[in-house]
C-alpha cells in the first residue's frame, strides 16, 4: 500500500551539538527519536512527529528544532496540502475526521482590528502604581426593585453571586479529556487568585471537593457525574447547551481515556466511549430549560447561581433573551474559535460565529430590551490575551473564560493532537507515566502567574482610558474604534472607525 | 457646517456655582451673574446658563415649560402636541434683552402647562412620568423643537455665550427665587446649537457638571434602557437622567444615589463598619453600570434643595462656603468671596463625599 | 544543612539531571564542550524498576558508613555535615561503593570513587540536578 500521508513535520538536529543525551528518546511518547548504538548517532522517524516540542523544550543544549514538512504537492490556491491529505486520510480509513484545539482556519479576528482609547488633557489618566484600580466583579443574577424594611433601610435582597477578584474565570475542560494533574492546577490557581474554574461534563474527583467554593460545576447532556453531592459543593452550577468549538454537538471521549478515576468521576463503566447526546434529551424548547434551571436551583435551595453556557450561533441574540427570561442569572457564550479536546474536524472549521460579533449583538439585543442588567454575560471562544479581555468587556462582557490559553501556560504547546491521548506535557491524556509530566506545583503556579500577569496590564490599560473601576469599562464602546472593517461588522460591533 | 450637539460628543473644561437660601428667602438673579462673571477665564464664550427655583409662584403649581424653536414651523408642531396634552395656562415669548454680545438665538417660548386630566387618567402614569415622556417626545420627534426646561416654578435659562452676557440676556436680575446655578462652558469643539448649553434639565431635576466622565458609554447604555435617550451626548444628560432614573424610578435617597454615583473604592468599604459595609457592598453590587468615573464636579438641584458631588479622586475643583441661611457651592472660592465677602466656614469636600443642603422645614430627599 | 531530595511522584526518568550534574562538574562553560563524544560521569544516577524511576545521590549521612569504611581516610564529615570526598587521596578500593546502603557512590572516568558533593565547589555554585530538573522532581532543602 503507497503511503499517501506525507509528515507534518521534520526534525532538524544539530549535530554538532546533540551529546546523546538521548532525554528526547525518553520524552516522546510518540516515540519519533531512537538511538542507535551502532553508530553513536540519533535517528528521527518524523513521520510520527505531531509538533509537540516537548523534545526541543527538554533538549538540553537545544539541539533540536521542529520545522514544516517541506516537500509539497503542486502549488494550489485551492486545493491546499491540507485539503488532498483530509482525503487521503478519509479513503483509508472511512471515517469522520477528527481534530482538538480551536479551529485554525484564518478567519477574521476581530480583536485584532479593534483599538483602545486613552485619556489625554481634558480627562486624565490614572497612575495603577498610585491610585486603587479596581478590577472586582460581581457576576449575577440583580432583582428589578430595591426592597426596604419597616425603618427605611435597604434589604440585601440580591440572589447569589460569584465574586471574582480580576474578570477572569478558567473555561470548562472535563476530566478525561485533560488529566488530574491538570485539574489540581486549575483548582488550586483559582482559589489562590479568588476565581473560579470549570470542571467540565466529567463530573468532579472527590479529591477537589475541597477546593469547591471556587468550583463551578457543569451539567451537560450526557448529565456525567452528576449527583447531589456534586452540586452540593459547588459555588455555581453550568448547563452546558452547546460549546463554541462544535455547536449543535455533544461530548466525545474515547473509551480509552476512561480510566478507573475518569469512570468513577463520571459514573459510567470503564472503559467505554462517553458521547454526550447532542440536545440535553429533556430540554426541547426554552420552556424545558427554564424547568431544569429550576429544578437545579430547587435541589440547591436557590443557594447558587446557575449559569447556562451556549455556542455563539446565527440567532444568539434571541437565544440569548430567551436565557435571560429563564431564571438564569449568568450567560456564558462560546465563540465558534473555542478550543475542544476533540471535535469533527468539519464542525470544528465551518459552524458558529466569532465571539466579538456575538457579544455586541447580545449585549445589544438584552440592553434593546431592557434587561441587559438582569443577568451577568461571560465570554469565551480565544481569550488570547488581556487586551482581548479589555476588548471583550467594553464591548459588553461582564466577564472571560480562558481555556486555551490556560493550557498554553500549562505547557501545551497547541499542537492539537489531544485526540490522540498522547499528550507529552501531561495535559491531554490519561497516561499515568504522561500525567506525571504536569506538577501542579508548578502549573499551579505558572496559572497564577498568567492571570495576574494579565490583572496588571488590565489595570494599565484601564487607566490609561481613565477609568479605576471595571464597572465603568463594561459597555462602553466608545472606547473601542475599528480599523480595517467595513461599514457592516462596525454597526454589527456597535462601534466606530478610527479617526471618527 | 457647524458641528451640533448630539453628533459629536464634545469634552469640555468649565466653571459652576450655585447659591442657595435654606429659609427660602428669595434673592434676584443677579447674585448667580455676578458669581460666574469672576470665573470668567473658565469659560471660552461657548455655552453658559442658569437654572432658578421658586421663580415662578404665580404658576407654582403649573409645569413651566421653556422651548427653543428653530423656526415658526417647529413651534406650530409643537405647540399642536402641547394642546393635545395640557392645559395651557399662559403662553408667551422668553422675555429677553437685546444685547450684542448674544446672536443667533432660536425662537424662545415659555408655557404654563398641566397636563390633560382624561389624557392623564387614561396614561396610567403620574403627572411627572406623564410630562417627562411628553418632553422626551417633543424632543425626540419633533424636529427643531427643544424643550429645555420642565419644572413647576423653576425655570432653566441658556445660550450660546458667556454667562454673564447670558444671564444679561434673559434678564435674571427681574426674577427672584430662593435657588439659583449657574455654569460656564468651555467646550472644545464648536456647538452650533443653545439646546446644548448648561444646566441640563428634566422636571424639576436641573444638573451643571465640570468634568469629563471616562465611563460614559458604559452609563448611556445602561440608561437607555429605562426609556431615556442621550440624544446630547453630553456628561451632565447622562449624569440627570442617571439621578432621576435612582431617585424617581428605584426610589433611592440623595445619599445612597451618591453611594451609587460616587461608590467608594472596594478598600475604603473594607474599612467601614459592618453594616455601613453591606449597605455599600449592594448598592455597588445592584447598579455597577451607574458608576461614574472619570472626573466630575457636579451640582444637582431639586425643588427641595441640592447636592453637590465630586468624583471619587477630587479630579476637580469645588469649594462650599455659608453665611446665615445662605449656602455657596462653586469651582472657585472667588465665585463665592464676589457675592458674599464675609462667607464663613469654607470647606473642599472630599472626593465622593456629598454634600447635600435641603431647604429648613422640607423633606430631606427629591 | 540543606540537601537534595527526590519526590519519585514527579521523577520522569528524563535523567537531565544526569547530563546536568556531568556539565557543572566538568568545568566547562559550554554544555556540548563538556560532554560531546564522552563517557559522562555524574553523581547523580537515575534508577529505574517496574515503571517507578527515581534520581539517587548521596544522603550526607548524619552517621556516613562510608566515611567509617575509607581504608585511604578520603572521605570524611565536615562541621556544616556535608560529607567530602578527597579525590586526590582515593586509592580506589570501592569499598564505600559496597556500604553505601544507597547505592549513591559511584565510579569516576579513573574507576575511583566520586560522589555528589552539592555543587558547592564547582562552577554551578547550586546543586545543577535541582535546577535542571524539568518536572521539580528534585528539591534542595532543610528537612529535620
Amino acid at each position: 500500500m503507497p503511503n499517501y500521508i506525507l509528515p507534518d513535520f521534520e526534525v532538524e538536529r544539530r549535530d554538532d551539538r546533540c551529546i546523546r543525551c538521548r532525554v528526547c528518546e525518553r520524552q516522546c511518547a510518540n516515540e519519533v527519536h531512537s538511538y542507535d548504538e551502532e553508530n553513536d548517532v540519533m535517528l528521527a522517524d518524523e513521520l510520527k512527529c505531531v509538533g509537540c516540542h516537548r523534545c526541543v523544550a527538554l533538549c538540553p543544549t537545544r539541539a533540536l528544532k521542529i520545522v514544516k514538512y517541506s516537500g509539497t504537492f503542486r502549488e494550489n490556491a485551492n486545493w491546499s496540502n491540507q485539503s488532498i491529505l483530509e482525503i487521503y486520510k478519509q479513503a483509508e480509513s472511512g471515517g469522520v475526521l477528527l481534530s482538538s484545539m480551536g479551529t485554525p482556519n484564518p478567519y477574521p479576528v476581530y480583536f485584532d482590528k479593534i483599538l483602545i482609547n486613552a485619556s489625554q488633557v481634558t480627562n486624565p489618566s490614572i497612575d495603577p502604581l498610585r491610585e486603587p484600580m479596581e478590577t472586582r466583579v460581581f457576576l449575577g443574577k440583580r432583582p428589578q426593585n430595591i426592597e426596604r424594611d419597616e425603618t427605611g433601610k435597604l434589604n440585601n435582597n440580591l440572589p447569589p453571586q460569584l465574586e471574582l477578584s480580576v474578570p477572569i474565570m478558567f473555561s470548562a475542560m472535563s476530566y478525561g479529556s485533560i488529566s488530574y494533574n491538570a485539574h489540581e492546577s486549575l483548582a488550586r490557581a483559582a482559589t489562590e487568585l479568588g476565581i473560579y474554574y470549570n470542571t467540565g461534563e466529567g463530573g468532579l474527583h472527590e479529591d477537589f471537593y475541597k477546593y469547591g467554593p471556587n468550583t463551578i460545576v457543569q451539567v451537560a447532556s450526557g448529565r456525567f457525574g452528576v449527583h447531589k453531592g456534586y452540586l452540593d459543593v459547588a459555588a455555581a452550577i453550568e448547563i452546558k447547551m452547546g460549546q463554541g468549538a462544535k455547536p449543535g454537538i455533544g461530548g466525545h471521549l474515547p473509551g480509552e481515556k476512561i480510566t478507573e478515576d475518569v469512570s468513577r468521576a463520571r459514573m459510567i463503566p470503564v472503559g467505554t466511549d462517553a458521547i454526550s447526546p447532542a440536545p440535553h434529551h429533556d430540554i426541547y424548547s426554552i420552556e424545558d430549560l427554564r424547568q431544569l434551571v429550576y429544578s437545579l436551583k430547587e435541589a440547591t435551595e436557590y443557594k447558587k447561581p446557575v449559569i447556562v453556557k451556549v455556542a455563539a450561533v446565527h440567532n444568539i441574540a434571541a437565544i440569548a433573551s430567551g436565557i435571560a427570561r429563564s431564571g438564569a442569572d449568568i450567560i456564558a457564550i462560546d465563540g465558534f474559535r473555542g478550543g475542544t479536546g476533540a471535535a469533527p474536524t468539519r464542525i470544528r472549521d465551518n459552524v458558529g460565529i466569532p465571539i466579538e460579533l456575538a457579544l455586541a449583538s447580545v449585549d445589544k439585543r438584552l440592553r434593546d430590551e431592557g434587561i441587559r442588567g438582569n443577568v451577568s454575560l461571560v465570554v469565551a471562544g480565544s481569550i488570547r490575551n488581556s487586551a482581548d479581555v479589555v476588548k471583550a468587556i467594553a464591548l459588553g462582557a461582564d466577564a472571560c473564560y480562558i481555556g486555551t490559553a490556560a493550557l498554553i501556560a500549562l505547557g501545551c504547546h497547541l499542537c492539537r493532537t489531544c485526540h490522540l491521548g498522547k499528550c507529552n506535557w501531561g495535559i491531554a491524556t490519561q497516561r499515568p507515566d504522561l500525567v506525571k509530566r504536569l506538577n501542579p506545583e508548578i502549573g499551579y503556579k505558572r496559572l497564577v502567574n498568567l492571570v495576574t500577569a494579565w490583572q496588571h496590564e488590565i489595570k494599565e490599560l484601564l487607566g490609561g482610558m481613565g477609568i479605576n473601576s471595571i464597572e465603568a469599562l463594561r459597555g462602553n464602546r466608545l472606547m473601542l474604534r475599528g480599523v480595517g472593517l467595513n461599514e457592516k461588522e462596525l454597526e454589527i460591533l456597535g462601534i466606530k472607525h478610527a479617526g471618527e | 457646517m457647524k458641528l451640533v450637539e448630539g453628533r459629536v460628543r464634545i469634552p469640555s473644561g468649565c466653571a459652576i456655582s450655585g447659591i442657595i437660601s435654606r429659609d427660602r428667602r428669595k434673592f434676584t438673579g443677579e447674585r448667580i451673574v455676578e458669581s460666574m462673571k469672576v470665573m470668567r477665564e473658565r469659560s471660552n464664550g461657548l455655552g453658559g446658563g442658569f437654572a432658578a427655583y421658586g421663580i415662578y409662584p404665580k404658576y407654582k403649581d403649573s409645569y413651566a415649560l421653556h422651548i427653543f424653536y428653530n423656526d415658526s414651523n417647529a413651534k406650530r408642531e409643537c405647540e399642536a402636541f402641547l394642546n393635545e396634552h395640557f392645559e395651557i395656562d399662559e403662553a408667551s415669548e422668553l422675555p429677553t434683552r437685546k444685547i450684542p454680545e448674544i446672536t443667533d438665538e432660536p425662537l424662545i417660548w415659555r408655557y404654563f402647562a398641566l397636563p390633560r386630566p382624561s389624557r392623564l387618567a387614561a396614561s396610567q402614569l403620574d403627572e411627572r412620568e406623564y410630562t417627562a415622556r411628553c418632553v422626551f417626545a417633543i424632543n425626540a420627534r419633533i424636529d427643531g423643537a427643544y424643550v429645555f426646561s420642565s419644572g413647576k416654578n423653576m425655570g432653566v435659562f441658556k445660550a450660546v455665550g458667556y454667562p454673564e452676557d447670558v444671564g444679561r440676556f434673559y434678564m435674571l436680575d427681574e426674577y427672584e427665587g430662593y435657588m439659583f446655578i449657574g455654569h460656564g462652558r468651555y467646550p472644545t469643539n464648536t456647538p452650533g446649537w443653545w439646546g446644548g448649553a448648561h444646566p441640563f434639565s428634566l422636571l424639576d431635576f436641573a444638573v451643571v457638571h465640570n468634568g469629563e466622565i471616562s465611563s460614559y458609554d458604559a452609563n448611556r447604555r445602561f440608561i437607555e434602557m429605562f426609556g431615556y435617550r442621550c440624544a446630547l451626548m453630553t456628561d451632565t444628560e447622562v449624569i440627570t437622567y442617571i439621578l432621576d432614573y435612582l431617585i424617581r424610578h428605584v426610589g433611592l435617597t440623595l445619599e445612597e444615589s451618591a453611594s451609587v454615583i460616587a461608590a467608594p473604592f472596594w478598600s475604603s468599604i473594607a474599612k467601614k463598619p459592618p453594616e455601613e459595609r453591606e449597605r455599600l457592598t449592594y448598592l455597588r453590587t445592584m447598579f455597577p453600570s451607574l458608576l461614574v468615573t472619570g472626573p466630575f464636579s457636579i451640582i444637582f438641584c431639586f425643588e427641595g434643595g441640592m447636592m453637590a458631588l465630586n468624583d471619587r479622586l477630587k479630579l476637580r475643583s469645588m469649594v462650599t462656603a455659608e453665611k446665615g441661611d445662605m449656602v455657596y457651592v462653586a469651582s472657585e472660592e472667588c465665585a463665592i468671596r464676589a457675592v458674599e465677602p464675609d462667607a464663613e466656614n469654607l470647606r473642599y469636600p472630599s472626593g465622593g463625599e456629598p454634600v447635600i443642603v435641603t431647604l429648613n422645614g422640607g423633606k430631606d430627599n427629591a | 544543612m540543606k540537601r537534595v531530595y527526590v519526590n519519585e511522584k514527579w521523577c520522569l526518568g528524563c535523567r537531565l539531571c544526569e547530563y546536568n550534574c556531568a556539565f557543572a562538574n566538568s568545568g566547562e562553560k559550554d554544555m556540548v564542550k563538556a560532554l560531546k563524544g564522552k563517557k559522562i560521569y555524574p553523581r547523580i544516577r537515575v534508577d529505574e524498576h517496574d515503571g517507578i524511576t527515581f534520581a539517587v545521590s548521596c544522603r550526607h549521612c548524619e552517621d556516613p558508613i562510608c566515611v567509617k569504611s575509607c581504608i585511604a581516610g578520603a572521605l570524611s564529615k565536615e562541621g556544616d555535615g556535608m560529607v567530602k570526598l578527597d579525590r586526590t587521596k582515593c586509592v580506589g578500593c570501592l569499598t564505600c561503593v559496597l556500604v553505601c546502603p544507597y547505592g549513591a557512590v559511584v565510579q569516576d572516568e579513573r574507576g575511583a570513587a566520586l560522589k555528589c558533593e552539592l555543587c558547592l565547589t564547582n562552577t554551578a555554585g547550586y546543586p545543577a540536578c535541582v535546577k535542571g530538573c524539568p518536572n521539580a522532581a528534585i528539591v534542595y532543602e532543610e528537612r529535620d
